[in-house]
């Protein structure tokens, strides 16, 4: 069974169709890159699968598990295993982000049926996973998000996400502002988390953050639909060649 | 003007009573003040919707029940287990019931070296011309139909003073409780804390209504800070659920002294909290928090009023409503600043968290500057919780309600982190979260 996949799926905002008929499917194990130009829908199918309310599904089925996504709210996405790692990370004033952390670890951790993690433990498991994304620990006890610079968000997400281990977490633009240190940083946060269990959708307009984190498989996304797939030497070659030749092929090699 | 169906003869008939039951005492100097006070709140009346003060408050069921004037101690039953929970440990702690001093309840052991501390009806009886001396000399500006009728039935409430170069590490508690009694009634403490030069200390006052029933607070304190004071006063308002609450505290300020308040108002039908504090003498600060939480029917209103009379002193306000049902807010910033209170620096901000359709808050902020040269900002929204926000807790495995819960109690902590007392902010805390978490499982 594979972990996910996405069949046939339309979506619109506002009664305007964005996604228009997404294929797809993502095994364990596998890190898939979802690249294409601004507005071509890219950051609509993370929000789709994430639960996203301003989004309605007009066609087609997303199955997670075996089961079907769009009978889970977006708790119940996130507790089954699936991780968005924001675009924009929310601020939130007043919200420590330990404590944010933790009510989000343990109701993860009671739908699986495991024990609450106490705070001594809790915080153990925090100081080393901090490590991994080489947060300084003070941005553990200051409220979510706020006042961290563009970086800091990104790295910030990617923290939760080694504290969650999610088992499918889609990257929406995790590198989009980030200088070339933070870039790294995150893609080695991204790879220390890859395992032979869990998948990755890598959203992206740029190829340069798929030379630190290596790609199965590259698919170009244009007007709501993926009208090309290949290995990690397409990423390279859209860069070379920018968007505009793919949709020439568009309907043949899909 | 009048309004006919007012109780005000009621009161008068009870004031006669009143003074036939002091014989004697009826020609001191004190009740002097009474009878002037008496006289000045017939010729006012009750306030009504038609005032600017009180145009979205309106006091009708206040001013039509008769309401019994309490001036005998009864303890009523009441045991320290039912109000454990909201007393401080091992503080100098001074117990009222129904607005009456209780010996018994009340905590004077850990009574700190060097000051007074206690019931104003004995200090009237030790110090009388002392007690004259602070009446009605710190409430001043607007006159009101209720701090009159305070003072025209005047006789027990707290003394506390605090003599030159005293610093407090406990807290001080005042604990106000309400019950239930035979007749509707009206509780009217009267307080007076003087904080002597250099002196430093906090103070909690706790207004708890055990009671089901409808009564009324009128409760009037007063508060003068000496040159170079440091007070932190913390009121907290859990009364009960068909209370009407009536607040006012009266501040002067002099040379250098620090005053802050945090109000945290939580129950009660009609409540209304009127601070009023004004700068005697340059280089004061005065800061105002406050914390309103409303649900069901409630109306929660605070007035407030910070008079900048004299150059290089500071206000900061920040007042926060969180309301649920059909609840009302009603926020009144006054600030004042006089013409030679140059270098003012007053910042004022009024922020509101609706969590129903039907809940409604009306915020006027009024600023009357007559200075030239002074930092002036107020500010004020209304809004719900940020979708955006729940969106994210949500996609990291945290339900709905609990993260409506999580965003409710930052907004609340905002005020309630403001609070130094560390003990009394837990209890605080820990109320206000069992408060929110009953609205869930109610709505």
């Amino acid at each position: 069974m594979s972990l996910l996949e996405i069949k046939n799926l339309h979506a619109s905002v506002n009664g305007n169709e964005i996604l228009r008929g997404i294929n797809l499917t993502v095994n364990a194990g596998e890190v898939h890159a979802i690249m294409g130009p601004n507005g071509s829908g890219k950051s609509t199918l993370a929000g789709v699968l994430a639960g996203r309310e301003a989004y309605t599904v007009t066609d087609g089925q997303v199955l997670y598990k075996g089961n079907n996504l769009f009978d889970m709210v977006p708790e119940e996405r996130a507790r089954e295993g699936l991780f968005l790692a924001f675009q924009y990370p929310v601020e939130i004033p007043g919200v420590n982000n330990s404590y944010f952390l933790k009510e989000s670890l343990n109701a993860i951790r009671k739908h699986k049926g495991l024990e609450q993690l106490d705070a001594i433990d809790f915080l153990a498991l925090i100081k080393q996973k901090v490590k991994i994304v080489e947060m300084d620990e003070s941005f553990l006890n200051r409220p979510v998000n706020e006042g961290f610079s563009g970086g800091e968000k990104k790295r910030n997400e990617i923290f939760h996400m080694a504290v969650l281990e999610p088992m499918l977490s889609i990257l929406d633009e995790t590198d989009s502002g980030l200088d070339i240190d933070a870039l790294r940083i995150v893609s080695e946060g991204v790879n220390k988390l890859r395992s032979k269990e869990n998948a990755t959708i890598i959203v992206t307009h740029y190829q340069r953050l798929l030379n630190y984190i290596i790609p199965d498989v590259v698919h170009v996304m244009k007007d709501g639909r993926l009208v090309k797939s290949g290995g990690k030497e397409l990423a390279l070659e859209l860069e070379d060649r920018g968007y505009d030749w793919v949709h020439e092929e568009a309907g043949q090699t899909v | 003007m009048q309004v006919i169906n007012q109780n005000i003869k009621w009161y008068q008939s009870k004031f006669e009573a009143f003074e036939q039951s002091l014989n004697g005492a009826k020609s001191t100097s004190v009740h002097t003040i009474r009878r002037d006070a008496m006289h000045r709140f017939v010729e006012l009346g009750f306030p009504t919707t038609r005032q600017e003060e009180w145009r979205f408050t309106n006091i009708l069921p206040i001013t039509t029940i008769e309401f019994q004037p309490i001036l005998r101690y009864e303890l009523n039953g009441v045991t320290k287990k039912d109000i454990q929970r909201y007393m401080l440990d091992n503080v100098l702690q001074l117990v009222f019931i129904d607005g009456m001093f209780s010996m018994e309840l009340s905590n004077i052991n850990s009574h700190p070296i060097g000051i007074t501390a206690g019931s104003l009806t004995e200090m009237s009886r030790e110090h009388p011309e002392t007690i004259r001396s602070y009446i009605n000399n710190m409430v001043m500006g607007e006159e009101n139909a209720f701090t009159t009728l305070n003072t025209a039935f005047l006789w027990d409430g707290a003394f506390i003073s605090v003599p030159r170069g005293i610093v407090l590490e406990n807290p001080i508690q005042l604990l106000f409780v309400a019950t239930d009694r035979e007749k509707v009634y009206a509780a009217q403490p009267r307080n007076f804390i003087i904080a002597g030069i250099d002196s430093q200390f906090k103070i909690v006052e706790t207004y708890v209504g055990l009671a089901k029933n409808t009564y009324l607070t009128n409760t009037v304190t007063e508060i003068l800070l000496c040159d170079n004071s440091i007070v932190e006063h913390d009121k907290f308002q859990i009364e009960g659920i068909n209370a009407y609450h009536i607040g006012t505290t009266h501040v002067q300020m002099n040379a250098a002294s620090r005053y802050t308040s945090n109000v945290i108002s939580l129950s009660g039908s009609i409540v209304r909290n009127n601070i009023t504090a004004r700068f005697n003498a340059e280089s004061a600060e005065c800061i105002l928090n406050g914390l309103s939480l409303g649900s069901g029917m409630q109306l929660i209103d605070n007035h407030t009023v910070i008079d900048h009379a004299k150059p290089h002193c500071s206000s900061h306000e920040l007042y926060k409503s969180i309301l649920d049902g059909a609840s009302k807010g009603v926020f009144n910033g006054k600030v004042f600043v006089r013409k030679d209170a140059q270098k003012t620096d007053a910042k004022q901000t009024n922020k509101t968290l609706l969590l129903s359709d039907e809940a409604t808050m009306n915020t006027k902020p009024q600023l009357e500057i007559f200075a030239d040269d002074v930092k002036c900002t107020h500010g004020a929204t209304v809004g719900q919780l940020d979708d955006e926000q729940i969106f994210y807790l949500r996609s990291r495995g945290i339900d709905l309600n609990a993260a409506r819960d999580i965003l409710t109690s930052a907004f609340a902590g905002d005020v309630i982190n403001r609070i130094t007392i560390e003990p009394f902010r837990s209890q605080v805390e820990r109320i206000i979260h069992d408060r929110l978490n009953n609205n869930h499982t109610s709505s």
